[in-house]
């Protein structure tokens, strides 16, 4: 029988493969997608501790997360398509206006 | 048993498609398989008995939201490939790595003490949406009108900031003014 720990094992192995993307990636789409991969993992963790502690508040909050990945694409994307009108590059080296 | 293969296969396969979602050069490839994960996703919220979840999972993220990016993604040219420097990638990889342990363990660490109580319990008897609609719309009906609001804004500001003439329409009303002198002149 699987457990719980499976679920937040493979939960986790998720959240580190976005979070790697996060980090490593430079073109702002990449980064979407990383994030969006991120928000996936936490969705499976919620769900599965909904399941395995009888309670309907971990799927609750994964709707609400879902909602949240939602607008967040929309206006990201917004933003996105201003950017590359304005630079005509999604790099994120190229984007940067303050030289630190 | 139909359950343990269906979740290491899951597991297998998502993650291998997130690998390459993350690493892939090329955009295409990374939306696809992206969108190939999301639909393995619901697969696990299938399996964990949260069938609302799962469908929602399938119209809003493979639905909805892989239908925007794949939109987007013509605007930009999606057929290069995408040159990145990359400096350093195990320091990137260990420190991604560590740093997502942490954060698992810190949010694991009180799941795995006996004092959780289940706060709105599932209902016997009723199917998953059911008990999803019931608490959804008495418990956290504040939340969902929130939430309701937020993607009203999301969505005027994804049509805002897409939008074609923004420089032009924006700021200097001309179109308006044209209007009336037309509706002036017919009389």
């Amino acid at each position: 029988m699987i457990g719980l720990s499976h679920y937040l094992i493979v939960s986790a192995i998720l959240f580190s493969i976005g979070l790697v993307g996060v980090l490593r990636r430079r073109n702002l789409l990449m980064l979407f997608f990383a994030t969006e991969v991120m928000l996936n993992a936490v969705n499976i963790a919620f769900a599965a501790i909904s399941h395995y502690y009888n309670d309907l508040t971990g799927q609750m909050f994964a709707f609400f997360i879902i909602a949240i990945a939602a607008s967040e694409v929309a206006v990201g994307l917004g933003i996105l398509i201003v950017l590359y009108k304005k630079y005509g590059s999604l790099d994120l080296d190229d984007l940067a206006s303050m030289r630190g | 048993m139909y359950e343990i293969v269906a979740f290491y296969l899951f597991s297998a396969l998502t993650i291998g498609l997130f690998l390459i979602t993350v690493l892939s050069k090329n955009v295409l490839y990374a939306m696809t398989s992206l969108a190939a994960g999301m639909v393995l996703i619901s697969g696990f919220f299938f399996i964990l008995g949260a069938d609302f979840l799962g469908v929602v999972q399938l119209i809003v993220y493979v639905g909805a939201i892989m239908a925007l990016y794949s939109f987007a993604m013509m605007f930009f040219d999606a057929t290069r490939d995408i040159k990145e420097k990359n400096t350093n990638n195990t320091l990137v990889f260990l420190l991604g790595g560590l740093s997502a342990l942490v954060l698992v363990l810190m949010f694991a660490a009180p799941i795995y003490s006996d004092t959780i109580v289940a706060l709105y319990p599932m209902t016997e008897g009723v199917g998953n949406a059911q008990d999803v609609g019931m608490v959804l719309f008495t418990k956290y009906l504040i939340p969902f009108e929130v939430a309701a609001v937020m993607l009203l804004v999301a969505m005027i500001a994804g049509i805002i900031l897409a939008g074609k003439k923004m420089d032009e329409s924006l700021t200097e009303d001309m179109s308006a003014d044209d209007e009336i002198m037309i509706v002036k002149d017919d009389k």
